[in-house]
């Protein structure tokens, strides 16, 4: 069976994986926080050939004691950098615990707008009690809770996507009609702790949906497009693809690797050695970790390659390891077929093989699917 | 034509300022002309922000509206609708862009402080100091309808939330001393100790307690807008803003004595005059010549305001659906009902239906006016029209007499709507040293000549 090349994600919050990652960053602490920096950062991952950028994100620091506990808004930044990029993927993590679903929603179908349809959502989950004091909101307890949230917010989300049909918008000059209402669809969802009314207020974004990428099992699966996955081996995490994509599963599975290679600077071990001075790089006992040279790590995705669809790399210095992959693997990945690059023009649902759905709330499914108001 | 002689105006030295307007949700924006374009593509928003930059504008508006309108029991048809996030669009502008302010239109009722603050201040550091927030306060219950909140609010305690919100939102934004960050990477920690604070936040609206995560901007923290036009909301203005966003621009006496009401409250609150610009929104139509300009501004009337657009807006004033009549012919003979605001139309209009419709009658009767045109001649706020040195001309009365600070414009095409305000009256302006002919700061505070924030 020929193998379908991987699609290739990379996570560029902070400096990098590794807490103390800023200490090897290639710029002083506070341009952390600067546009340029956003800018930059975006630029290589996209001339490299990555289809996607994921941005973590949360109310709360991202670190605390010595490690930075700066970061500017996931869903900024990703509108920013799509506004500096041409073909790259922008995925935000946006939690819907404490966030209310209607801003969520217009907040990413906005960035798909804004775009022109490279938009993604990492579906995330607030776990801590101090994102609910910070966000003034009574706290979600107990994993049952917080997965309803999460649940019930995707559901929202995704159903104000399809809330304007793709020909909402008529421009009936003789009706002098600029909508047309019957293709406009209030959700009336009704949970178990709040309803929200609808029809969203942004019109569908050009992608229908923005891509939904979720931790495997943190959200119903079969709401989502891609599932991540962990496995400490590729053939763990060819097995967790392979459930996550059953029974109705999303039709993607991208494994997590966390990467640190050997640079012109230091090997790999020691550059963790010098990091590990001032913190631990905790490895997740279900994720994968890859230390070593370019090839090792092109060695492990063609291992991927056939197993996945996608990997999702979390490099330890954003700045050094990000070089590393531009100039040796990368390019080495798309010369062997392991791996393609994003199409220029294309959506992001283009660049990972992924359908364009209609609205669910389609009144004539005979008229094809229209794309974005075009005028 | 004369000019005004500097000598006998209040502020001779004044400036006009100008902001864009995209998009109040209304029947303004003429859709069905061919030349009009998508109101949500990127190249839209960037086209109009780009010819205001170049235009030499203070500032790119975005409004906002968190529930589609209804009437005649559905979704409103007539009008543009559907329109981004703000903060997402204009994180998306600030790359493309390099000097024009970028204003956010955003609820206190339904979004939380330390969310919202930490949102604005992302685009304010993204945008090098440009960022603007125009605090709106809609508390109804059917906008509610689309959050987990529902509509919790009364609305009495709109303006009470709102300040509170703000005070937590100011918190949030000053919570990082000067020079919080390590300046290099062998310090001991990212972050300089203790100067980074913690807002705890305790009142009748909120209970927050929170570490923010963002430094100051170039400017300090975002441009505060009002818009409200009760004595509530004035005095809202006058205790908080840095700008008001008002209704009063079209009639000079009007937009004076509104100034003055401004300036009063602005002296009971125990800040000086000049700490607050008065930006009224307004729309300008062009023409070459007086004749040309009243065709064109004819031809704008009947594009916005058409037999169907006519009769929703007589349906609201009269209370009662009158899609099935002839907007071209009388004034419909029923009394209006005086229907209870149910809030579906985000907007109150008049407050007393019966006198309206009796001085339409009057005028219609007096004129020989269709329903029509006498919505276009007598219904909701139009702007100024005229020849680019008249409009120089009128608008540097109207700033140098203290009525405006400026005008934010909304363009009634989009997204051309600009091109003659930039390329025809910027000039006169200019050469009546009413306007800028360069920026001279990089941020949106630097270019309202407002204090620097302490
Ligand atoms: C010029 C102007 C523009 C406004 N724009 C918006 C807007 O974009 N979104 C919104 O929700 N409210 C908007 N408002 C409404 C006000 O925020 C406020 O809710 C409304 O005027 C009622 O408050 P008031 O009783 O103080 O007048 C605007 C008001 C004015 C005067």
């Amino acid at each position: 069976m020929p193998r379908t090349a991987l699609r290739l994600a990379v996570e560029i919050d902070g400096d990098g994986a590794h807490p103390a990652a800023w200490r090897r960053a290639a710029h002083s602490p506070g341009e952390l926080l600067t546009p340029r920096r956003s800018a930059r950062v975006a630029a290589v991952a996209e001339n490299a050939g990555f289809t996607l950028v994921t941005l973590e994100d949360s109310i709360l620091p991202p670190g605390s004691g010595a490690d930075p506990v700066g970061r500017i808004g996931a869903v900024e930044r990703a509108a920013f950098v799509a506004a500096s990029t041409s073909v790259l993927g922008v995925a935000p993590v946006l939690a819907t615990t404490y966030a209310e679903p209607f801003h969520v929603s217009s907040q990413l179908a906005s960035l798909d707008h804004v775009s022109a349809g490279r938009a993604g959502w990492v579906v995330g989950v607030e776990e801590d009690p101090a994102a609910a004091r910070a966000w003034g909101r009574p706290p979600v307890e107990g994993a049952d809770a917080l997965a309803r949230e999460a649940r019930d917010g995707l559901r929202v989300v995704r159903d104000l996507w399809d809330s304007w049909e793709d020909d909402a918008v008529i421009r009936s000059v003789a009706t002098s009609r600029y909508l047309d209402r019957s293709r406009l669809h209030s959700i009336d969802f009704t949970g178990e702790t709040y309803s929200v009314k609808g029809p969203s207020i942004v019109p569908r974004p050009p992608q229908g949906r923005p891509v939904v990428l979720a931790r495997h099992g943190t959200v119903p699966a079969e709401l989502t497009d891609v599932a991540l996955v962990g496995g400490t081996t590729a053939t763990e995490a060819g097995d967790a693809a392979a459930a996550a994509r059953s029974d109705g599963g999303p039709p993607l599975a991208f494994a997590e690797i966390e990467v640190a290679l050997d640079t012109p600077g230091g090997t790999a071990r020691e550059r963790i050695a010098d990091l590990e001075r001032y913190a631990p790089w905790t490895a997740r006992p279900d994720r994968l970790r890859y230390t070593g040279p370019a090839s090792g790590l092109v060695s492990l995705l063609a291992e991927l390659s056939g197993r996945v669809d996608g990997v999702r790399l979390r490099p330890l210095v954003l700045d050094e390891d990000l070089a590393v992959l531009s100039r040796l693997v990368l390019p080495e990945l798309f010369l062997r077929r392991i791996a393609a690059r994003p199409l220029p023009g294309a959506t992001l649902r283009a660049s990972l093989g992924l359908t364009r759905p209609l609205s669910r709330f389609t009144t004539d499914i005979t008229a094809a699917p229209v794309r974005e108001e075009t005028r | 034509m004369t000019r005004t002689d500097p000598t006998d105006v209040p502020r001779p030295d004044a400036r006009l300022h100008f902001g864009v307007f995209f998009q109040g949700v209304n029947h303004w924006t003429i859709w069905s002309d061919p030349s009009s374009g998508s109101q949500i593509a990127p190249a839209s928003f960037l086209r109009l922000a780009r010819t205001a930059e170049r235009g030499l504008f203070d500032a790119f508006f975005l409004g906002d509206g968190l529930r589609l309108r209804e009437s005649e029991g559905g979704i409103h048809e007539l009008d543009v609708a559907g329109r981004p996030d703000s903060i997402t669009q204009l994180s998306a502008l600030a790359a493309a862009t390099e000097r024009i302010g970028l204003v956010s239109t955003s609820n206190t009722t339904f979004n939380e402080p330390g969310d919202l603050a930490r949102r604005l201040a992302g685009l304010d550091l993204l945008s090098g100091g440009r960022a603007g927030w125009n605090v709106v306060t809609t508390h109804n219950a059917w906008t509610g309808e689309n959050f987990r909140r529902g509509g919790f609010l009364d609305h009495a305690d709109r303006y009470r939330r709102a300040e509170e919100f703000l005070a937590v939102a100011r918190a949030v934004w000053n919570g990082w001393a000067e020079g919080a960050v390590a300046g290099s990477v062998d310090a001991r920690s990212w972050s300089v100790p203790d100067a980074v604070g913690r807002v705890r936040a305790k009142g009748t609206q909120f209970d927050v307690d929170l570490a923010p995560t963002l430094p100051r901007s170039a400017q300090g923290h975002p441009v505060i807008f009002q818009a409200g036009d009760s004595g509530e909301g004035r005095d809202f203005a006058a205790r908080h803003a840095d700008v008001v966003f008002s209704a009063h621009g079209t009639d000079f006496d009007d937009a004076l004595a509104f100034a003055e009401d401004i300036r009063g409250r602005l002296r009971a609150a125990g800040r000086p005059e000049d700490a607050l610009r008065i930006l009224p929104g307004t729309e300008i139509v062009i023409g070459a010549t007086e004749k040309e300009a009243e065709e064109k501004a004819r031809w704008v009337r009947l594009e916005q305001v058409t037999p169907a657009v006519a009769l929703g807006i007589a349906s609201r004033l009269w209370g009662f659906d009158l899609s099935g009549r002839d907007a071209d012919g009388p004034l419909p003979a029923e009394e209006p009902v005086v229907a209870r605001d149910t809030g579906t139309f985000g907007t109150r209009w008049v407050d007393d239906p019966r006198a309206v419709v009796a001085e339409w009658r009057a005028k219609a009767g007096a004129n020989g006016w269709s329903l029509r045109e006498t919505v276009i001649e007598l219904g909701p706020q139009r702007g100024h029209v005229g020849t680019p040195a008249g409009l120089a001309e009128k608008f540097a009365r109207f700033v140098r007499h203290g009525a405006v600070d400026g005008f934010n414009v909304s363009p009634y095409l989009v997204p051309d709507g600009l091109d003659d305000i930039v390329e025809l009256l910027v000039p006169e302006l200019q050469e009546r040293g009413v306007y800028r002919s360069a920026y001279s700061g990089t941020t949106l505070r630097e270019h309202l000549g407002l204090a620097p924030v302490v």
